[in-house]
């Protein structure tokens, strides 16, 4: 049976289409740049100089505290630069430069062998030794995530299949070409925490991919695919976990309070080769599309350039007007083609000038489209009352730390009012607001 | 080679707030075709006057009072059709012109603008026109051209059939009088998704139910008078409609009810007007007391509800 979430929008799939019957292509460039901050936590700490010989899967950086996870090399070769460069958002962040040498030599792996016997407490700490954080886009690290608190009961594991987001299909892609992988990923998940539950989640507009993934999970102990009806964000963590296990996650809760973990398939397959070839995060894939000439799903080494891929679909097809990471509802724009994906780059979406073009705010006709998109079901009119008037309190009480960003109201607001976006800066004031304040408490 | 940055979405929905006006005016064209084929060019002429002054008193407003000019999201169209489609053909041209000044300048402009009323302005226009002009605003013309009181009047429920009622073999307004039209408008409004069916199937319903209730005929009490057309393209207004669900139920069922009401025991034989108009004015309370639970939170605080 179908199941879905209250509200919500129903999107445009039809940018999907480019990629979604293509098999997933592998492309390697002659230099990687792998910035040490890919996960949501502390920056790793670089343990490598300009002109060491590094190999693939060698740690190149450091974790650093308790949400860190390493980098690896992601190809083998010469290290060319450890320096700073200008990313996403107004930062420098730190990159080192590796230059290719094609032999893809690997480091000495430790495989852990089968999924099914290993000792499960050495899963969680493999996990972050591969260096894996959500590939889903949200780049949490994964091991965190897996350690839940002694008083913290995990009663079901739920896999992220849906991909809700508009042009992106790798993680379809995935299904379809890598499905024993994700299995085998959550199976290792399970036995780590020990829940004898497993549910796959995917759209109904991936057909093909539910099929597969039945008959896979059908060979595994615990594992069931649940079908989601296709409607934007029914992969939205909250969304996900209130339409399987019909349980919201509380305020400021995590899914674990709930009982439940998430992990994208991505995230799972990437466990897998942790698990059975002792491989860490060295590649994954990501859609190329939009404005490009032969939009595809590239395997691609972490640290590949934005111009290398684009160059590997056959160059842009039209004057770009702007870039993003991610599909079309929260995606990142990027400053420039320079810059290098990361761990939980799914896509690369190249919109044209006339789609880049900034639009006017028109007025608010309190036509209640917003309400009736909000997946939280916030008053974002209200919100963005407050959030232009600078009113961080009344925003506050009016719940807008719930806001998950997905970028509903904004879609559909008539009169084009920027509405995520002001709830952004809202909450980063708010965060900002809140951490002064504890700062002052000591 | 230079890119641009934004925040997401990056993506919109076809649905523009011109999109949506010139939805609704698609909508009430075969309303406005039928009340021309039936009472002639005098319609006609009632529907461009009524739709070229309200524009016209948007556009000198905003000139007047140095606002940016917002003609072109046609939503002054959409008042002027709608209060022309609530008025008998027999108006006089510079009565309907007023009307529409009123709706555009007093209801509309003087409380802010589109978005800002909070009264539906052309509801508001034949409220006030009806209280100014009774006599002639409730002169009813039948097809025939015969004056005849309106089928809600006393002693009239027996000469109509319901199919008289349904498709428009009544005298009436211009517009409200063939309910198929009415109902074929809104059945694109909702496939457009330019509005959601709960209000209008609401307001019909309630009426229903509350006519049954009282002792009226449900089936003629719906189909007579304007409560149709009042149900698809008024009770709906953008503005003037609460948000939530709960409270669109609840603002849908008090229309219905009220205009039983009105009709049953009121001095008036027509209700819609005046229940949508009352509606309107608890809008802004519905919205704060009835708003949609936010995820992961037990209760929405009543303290929390205010703005």
């Amino acid at each position: 049976m179908t199941v879905t979430f209250k509200r919500g929008v129903h999107l445009n799939y039809s940018n999907k289409k480019a990629t979604r019957a293509l098999s997933v292509r592998d492309f390697v460039s002659e230099e990687v740049r792998l910035i040490t901050s890919m996960h949501i936590g502390a920056p790793s700490t670089p343990c490598v100089k300009k002109g060491d010989h590094v190999l693939m899967g060698q740690v190149i950086a450091e974790p650093v505290g308790f949400l860190g996870i390493p980098v690896h090399a992601s190809v083998s070769g010469e290290v060319t630069n450890v320096g700073m460069i200008p990313y996403i958002g107004e930062a420098n962040v730190q990159c080192i430069t590796i230059a290719n040498d094609f032999k893809d030599e690997w480091v000495e792996l430790k495989p852990l062998g089968d999924v099914e016997t290993v000792d499960p407490a050495l899963i969680v700490p493999a996990i972050k030794n591969a260096g894996i954080c959500g590939m889903g886009g949200a780049s949490f690290p994964t091991h965190v995530k897996l350690s839940p608190k002694p008083e913290q009961k995990c009663n079901v594991v739920l896999v992220n299949g849906a991909e809700c987001e508009t042009h992106l299909t790798c993680d379809h892609r995935l299904m379809l070409e890598s499905g024993e992988k994700i299995i085998g990923g959550l199976r290792a998940v399970m036995r780590a925490l020990n829940v004898d539950k497993g549910v796959i989640c995917i759209e109904d507009n991936k057909p093909d991919a539910i099929e597969s993934m039945q008959i896979l999970a059908a060979r595994s102990q615990g594992i069931s695919v649940q079908v989601l009806k296709t409607k934007y964000p029914q992969g939205g963590e909250k969304q996900l976990i209130e339409v399987v296990t019909k349980k919201q996650v509380p305020a400021g809760k995590l899914p674990i309070d709930v009982g439940a973990v998430v992990v994208n398939v991505g995230t799972c397959a990437a466990i897998y080769d942790a698990i059975v070839y002792g491989k860490p995060v060295v590649s994954r894939i990501t859609t190329v599309t939009g404005c490009v000439k032969e939009p595809a799903n590239l395997r691609v080494r972490i640290g590949t350039v934005v111009e290398d891929m684009i160059g590997a679909c056959g160059g842009f097809s039209e004057e770009p007007g702007k870039i993003a990471f991610g599909g079309g509802m929260t995606g990142l724009c990027i400053p420039n083609t320079d810059i290098p994906m990361a761990k939980s780059t799914n896509g690369i979406v190249v919109y044209n000038d006339k789609d880049a073009r900034s639009i006017d705010e028109g007025p608010c006709i309190r036509c209640g489209k917003c309400v009736a998109a909000c997946p939280i079901g916030l008053n974002p009119y209200l919100i963005k009352r407050a959030a232009d008037a600078d009113k961080l309190d009344v925003a506050k009480s009016l719940y807008v730390n719930d806001c998950i960003l997905c970028g509903c109201c904004s879609y559909e607001c008539p009169s084009r009012r920027w509405l995520t976006a002001s709830f952004k800066i809202v909450k980063q004031k708010l965060a900002a607001q809140a951490k002064a304040k504890g700062g002052n408490a000591k | 080679m230079s890119l641009r940055l934004s925040t997401a979405p990056h993506i919109r929905s076809p649905r523009s707030s011109t999109r949506l006006m010139v939805n609704v005016l698609i909508a009430l064209t075969p309303s406005a075709a039928f009340g021309v084929y039936n009472y002639g060019l005098k319609a006609l002429m009632v529907i461009l006057v009524s739709m070229a002054s309200a524009v016209l008193s948007e556009l000198l407003w905003q000139l007047i009072t140095k606002r940016p000019v917002r003609i072109k999201d046609c939503s002054a169209l959409v008042t002027g059709m709608i209060l022309a489609l609530v008025v008998t053909p027999e108006i006089p041209w510079w009565m309907i012109m007023i009307g529409s000044a009123f709706a555009i300048i007093i209801v509309k402009e003087l409380f802010g603008g589109i978005g800002d009323n909070f009264l539906n302005p052309a509801l508001a226009a034949r409220a006030m026109l009806l209280a100014s002009w009774p006599a002639v605003l409730t002169s009813h013309i039948d097809i025939d051209g015969i004056t005849k009181a309106t089928p809600l009047a006393e002693g009239a429920y027996s000469e109509y059939s319901y199919l008289d009622l349904l498709i428009g073999r009544i005298p009436g307004v211009i517009g409200e009088t063939c309910k198929l039209a009415i109902i074929a408008g809104l059945v694109f409004l909702i496939l457009t998704r330019t509005v959601t069916w709960r209000i209008p199937t609401f307001t019909v319903l309630s009426a229903f139910v509350m006519a049954w209730i009282v002792g009226l005929d449900p089936i003629y009490t719906v189909l007579a008078g304007g409560l149709i057309f009042a149900a698809a393209f008024m009770a709906n207004d953008y503005t003037t409609s609460p948000m939530s669900v709960h409270a669109q139920v609840v603002y849908a069922c008090g229309i219905g009810i009220i205009t039983v009401v009105i009709r049953k025991w009121g001095s008036y034989p027509e209700g819609a007007t005046y229940a949508v108009l009352f509606m309107n004015l608890l809008t802004p309370l519905l919205d704060r007391y009835i708003p949609h639970k936010v995820y992961g939170h037990k209760k929405v605080k009543e303290e929390k509800a205010h703005e």
